[in-house]
């Protein structure tokens, strides 16, 4: 029960668009059509997914003041929180350009698809944003981790298909000219915002 | 701008401020805002722009690491091998970052509580990135430092003018100071209230929508044709 409670929150409550902005870059930029949208929302979801845990291990092994400690009672009090950003970027760097070779290797089609999106994933905020906030709220074990990493990217992408989809009818209403492209996809984002903060009563 | 204007009416000793350089400063205020025209570093800028406060100590940990890690990439650019060069600069920027982020829990403890995750998130800041990619890889050690700080001016000044329009219209103060009077709230007998829906996350969006509005319907040539 508790994961699903975590999968729903991070869908719709703590939405990483609406609610954090994070990942807005990719998410203005690559939301003109549904079908780009799409692939870029699958990217980020495999991505997030595969990297969170990554980065849980790490954090819970490795990083944390005495997670070194099955190394030895002389590793107990190391703390090497301090390298935790730099760890995670590393981490999602190298992930990214696995995850691409192998897909490229394994399984060509979806290549063709995500191809593009692969290497920009690395520098999208929602990624090293969902470490960040993994290390924050403490999750008790990976699998919780794993869930709100998934559920974290089906909101994205809930967003930004939403958003693609609404700028395709866009192209057929006259909007101002100083408003048009960007500045109205802002406004929109924030309305859509807004119609999320309903979800934010619900109690799980 | 101010310090590029003065240094430029001191003798141009070796140009350190020529029309050009100066360019790179300017051009990034308002033609070629990081912000409303590259559309690079809203991840992080919309969500700590809830006080001016938050906003000015994000602005500053921005500037300072574009225009180091500028200046730092710009001096290996020669070194760093095309292939694994993102990977090199992210490593650049977080351990920038990491350092950034030391000094703030260090000097302004509250601030950078309220921050949170926003300051690490600058290491995936597009502007960082785009500066990075676009301008240290190609340019010398000078021009990129300038890059930066017009860039981290351009992102700067926007931040400040969002955080200030939701400090005052949501919470009645800016930079901590009252602007409206207690003695207008309806708690003490007048007829104000705070609009408490500046505070929330998604009106960020809605004025920095409307200031690219403004922007673009006073420099026409920034209008997206359709």
């Amino acid at each position: 029960m508790n994961l699903v409670n975590i999968f729903v929150k991070s869908i719709f409550i703590d939405n990483m668009i609406f609610a954090y902005f994070l990942g807005m870059c990719s998410y203005l930029a690559v939301s003109k059509t549904v079908k780009t949208a799409i692939g870029l929302g699958a990217a980020v979801v495999f991505v997030l997914g595969v990297t969170v845990p990554v980065n849980y291990l790490l954090e819970n092994y490795v990083l944390k003041q005495g997670a070194l400690s099955w190394l030895g009672a002389g590793f107990a009090e190391v703390d090497l929180s301090f390298l935790a950003f730099i760890m995670f970027i590393a981490v999602v760097a190298a992930i990214v350009q696995l995850v691409e070779m192998i897909v490229e290797k394994f399984a060509p089609a979806l290549y063709g698809a995500l191809g593009i999106f692969l290497p920009l994933i690395a520098v999208n905020c929602s990624i090293l944003g969902g470490a960040l906030f993994m290390q924050e709220r403490q999750y008790s074990n990976v699998a919780e981790a794993t869930t709100f990493a998934v559920g974290s990217g089906v909101g994205w992408m809930l967003a930004i298909v939403a958003i693609a989809a609404i700028r395709e009818k866009l192209r057929y209403s006259d909007i101002p000219a100083p408003l048009r492209g960007l500045g109205i996809t802002f406004i929109l984002t924030g309305l859509m915002g807004i119609a999320f903060m309903a979800f934010m009563g619900i109690k799980l | 701008m101010s310090t590029a204007t003065a240094a430029s009416a001191a003798p141009p000793a070796e140009g350190l401020f020529s029309k050009k350089n100066r360019k790179l400063i300017t051009d990034p205020l308002n033609d070629n805002n990081p912000i409303t025209v590259q559309v690079l570093g809203i991840c992080s800028a919309l969500a700590i722009t809830v006080k001016v406060s938050n906003a000015l100590v994000m602005s500053i940990s921005v500037l300072a690491v574009v225009v180091l890690g500028n200046m730092v990439i710009s001096a290996l650019r020669n070194a760093i091998p095309g292939r694994i060069r993102i990977i090199a600069q992210l490593v650049i920027a977080a351990g920038l970052v990491t350092l950034v982020d030391i000094v703030l829990k260090a000097y302004v403890y509250d601030v950078s509580k309220q921050v949170g995750v926003y300051v690490g998130l600058i290491i995936t800041n597009c502007i960082l990135m785009g500066r990075y990619e676009a301008f240290a890889m190609g340019n010398k050690v000078w021009p990129s430092a300038l890059d930066g700080l017009g860039n981290s001016l351009g992102y700067a000044w926007l931040l400040v003018v969002v955080a200030s329009v939701r400090e005052i219209t949501g919470n009645g103060t800016w930079f901590g100071f009252r602007l409206i009077p207690e003695s207008l709230y309806a708690t003490s007998g007048g007829g104000y209230f705070n609009n408490n829906m500046m505070i929330l996350p998604p009106m960020a969006l809605i004025i920095v929508g409307i200031i690219i509005w403004i922007q673009r319907s006073r420099n026409t040539k920034l209008i997206e044709q359709a």
